[in-house]
């Protein structure tokens, strides 16, 4: 077995889970939250000339999403190095 | 120089690149032909994914419908890249860990069943060749506006190109095949609207150019003056939207989930070294994907001001149809626009009211723009040979998946599993022919359906890859009852809500009919929650996953001890 026990076992995909919920968290709040459901209330703040909402709808969740997954790829990383399961 | 000479020359010259290439990675066994040899280097991996995804659909049409669209485009650009989030912290490294072949390999060794397998095996082909068939069509599009030849014609030659790239380089030939379009694609995609970008608004970077001032001197931003010429001519506002909030949100969902569900993306991940490598890769496909599809919103504002000043004028009075733009007639032999003189003025009038004279199709929009904005012929030509590398690159992908299945899944694990090596390969390089030439008849006679099958094929992945795959990772218990009865309930249920709309009773596809007023296009997000919602209750009443599998399971979570993919 690659983990050193049975509690680093659990410890390290209890981890991985709150790290993906906090990260979905945002990938939610920026397209689903931003672009859609509060898209209204934003449009109504300019930010360099674009409606706030629209902005988000059309250009800024993408810039968020790809910095999402090198967070995630990052943080991981780190992660499998602490648990000893990392790939050689 | 004319343009049809240049755009001879620059496709061909791309052609030429892609068979060089195709040579020099001609696969050598199953390894290398349905996994690239599972050698290929995150970066380029990352470019070959975002080749693969945007097919001629992002190149060609995606621009095009939002400029149509204004805000409700939207649902396309969070859509088709949302799902990567998904697919890179939900998907791509275990499945990486897995370390087989195909989706229907991990669905059938997880649910240890056949049954599981097949089913499975089924979605994935019909799936792609629902996409396939559109591609095809792309190329005929592009070589018949830009080159002159026949739609025939210039399927034929697209078919050609991509049989022998595929049949002789598999895997690892498309891989780097992709890396070379993807290069043409963004190029082509970039010039014209960094050229359009400085003309409207003199801001080099179509992104920040999108929301600066007009560069006429007026003052007045871009996406305002957008607004006011909607609101003028009937349409509705540019920058907010018409579809209600909720099928917003149940569209951008399925496109998501159906992204992240989609087999010809998800098998690209089991061609790098490492995990590690899996969840970077996917961080640079979205990075090069972002890259157009930040670009497209631009894109279609500048397109839509600039066409209606066209055809309108500056004075929004009309212009003379004799004294006509060379696009405007270009595009009219391929009846991708027309002119109904109403009032027999002579005059040519675009509006979203009784006053329209003018039938423009939204596909033309990234295609014509570098004539409506008088560019160089080379940027012309350059559209012409970055459309058809999309179209190509995307094709060569859904046909290697179907191959695979055929080959890999069909015939190995079901029905001739003490296959050789050799004969495999055999088998996998007939079965991609066989794929291109059916392909190919749906490109040359497409089904009057194809462009509703779109929302089909997302409907379909969404609601029944997705939940399994996801179960399959998330929950060491779930079993093969649950597994498959889940897939059955969503993907019938999702089907039978777009056939009803789409095919039985189009006339009711309203939004008063729709069930909480959720279009088809956003029904998979429902068929999705089926799944889960069936598969949990049918594994409450029947006995958990056994020993091995629940071990197995655990053993993709974490990185360590990820071997080459391989078939056994």
């Amino acid at each position: 077995m690659a983990f050193r026990n049975d509690d680093d076992k659990k410890a390290y995909w209890k981890e991985n889970l709150s790290l993906l919920a906090k990260l979905l968290f945002v990938w939610f709040v920026v397209s689903f939250g931003a672009g859609i459901i509060f898209v209204d209330a934003l449009d109504t703040i300019h930010f360099f000339g674009f409606k706030l909402g629209f902005w988000f709808a059309q250009q800024g969740s993408i810039y968020v999403f790809v910095a999402l997954i090198f967070v995630y790829m990052s943080k991981m990383k780190a992660m499998d190095k602490r648990y000893g399961v990392n790939e050689e | 120089m004319d343009v049809q000479l240049l755009t001879f020359i620059i496709v061909g010259a791309t052609f030429a690149l892609y068979i060089a290439i195709a040579i020099w990675a001609r696969a050598g066994s199953t390894n290398d032909f349905y996994v690239a040899g599972g050698g290929v280097p995150p970066v380029l991996n990352g470019m070959a994914t975002a080749a693969d995804w945007m097919s001629a659909a992002s190149f060609i049409s995606m621009a095009g419908l939002i400029s149509f669209m204004g805000y409700d485009g939207a649902v396309y650009l969070m859509g088709w890249t949302g799902g990567y989030v998904l697919l890179a912290l939900c998907l791509a490294p275990y499945l990486r860990k897995f370390g087989k072949f195909t989706v229907p390999d991990f669905i059938g060794d997880r649910y240890y069943s056949q049954t599981a397998r097949t089913v499975a095996v089924f979605c994935a082909i019909f799936v792609c060749f629902t996409y396939v068939a559109g591609q095809m069509r792309g190329v005929g599009v592009v070589f018949s506006r830009f080159l002159e030849v026949d739609i025939v014609t210039g399927v034929v030659i697209g078919m050609v190109i991509v049989f022998f790239y595929t049949v002789l380089g598999g895997m690892k030939g498309i891989t780097y095949t992709q890396v070379a379009q993807f290069c043409v694609m963004i190029f082509a995609y970039i010039v014209p609207a960094v050229f359009i970008s400085i003309m409207v608004t003199g801001h080099i970077l179509p992104q920040t150019g999108f929301g600066a001032t007009l560069a006429d001197g007026s003052g007045m931003h871009l996406l305002q003056k957008l607004d006011n010429l909607s609101v003028e001519l009937g349409f509705h506002e540019y920058t907010s939207g018409s579809k209600s909030t909720i099928d917003m949100f149940f569209i951008t969902f399925a496109l998501m989930v159906g992204t992240a569900g989609l087999p010809h993306v998800i098998v690209r991940f089991f061609t790098v070294p490492k995990v590690h490598d899996a969840r970077k890769s996917a961080g640079y496909a979205l990075a090069f994907i972002a890259i157009l599809y930040t670009t497209a919103p631009s894109l279609a504002a500048f397109a839509r001001v600039n066409m209606i000043e066209t055809i309108n004028g500056p004075e929004l009075t009309g212009t003379s149809y004799a004294e006509a733009p060379s696009w405007i007639k270009n595009w009219e032999q391929t009846g991708l626009i027309e002119f109904t003189d109403k009032n027999g003025d002579g005059v040519m009038f675009y509006s979203g009211d009784e006053r329209n004279e003018m039938k423009v199709d939204r596909d033309i929009m990234v295609l014509a723009n570098p004539e409506i904005a008088n560019l160089p012929a080379w940027v012309i030509a350059l559209v012409a040979a970055g459309g058809v590398a999309a179209a190509l690159s995307t094709s060569a992908g859904l046909l290697l998946v179907i191959s695979t299945s055929v080959s890999h899944d069909l015939l190995k694990r079901n029905f001739m599993p003490n296959i050789t090596d050799k004969s495999e390969l055999f088998f996998a390089r007939l079965a991609a022919g066989v794929a291109i030439v059916i392909a190919g008849y749906f490109g040359i006679n497409p089904p009057g359906f194809v462009a509703q099958v779109v929302a089909f094929a997302f409907g379909l992945a969404a609601s029944s890859f997705f939940p399994a795959i996801i179960m399959g990772i998330f929950s060491k218990r779930m079993n093969d009852k649950g597994a498959i009865s889940g897939m059955i309930a969503g993907i019938a249920f999702t089907a039978a809500y777009i056939i009803y709309f789409k095919f039985i009773n189009p006339a009711a596809n309203v939004p008063e009919n729709w069930w909480f007023g959720i279009s088809p296009e956003g029904i998979g997000t429902l068929g999705m929650m089926v799944n889960f919602l069936v598969a949990f209750l049918v594994f409450k009443s029947t006995d958990e996953a056994p020993e091995e599998i629940q071990e197995l399971v655990e053993s993709i979570r974490y990185p360590k001890g990820a071997g080459e993919a391989s078939a056994h």
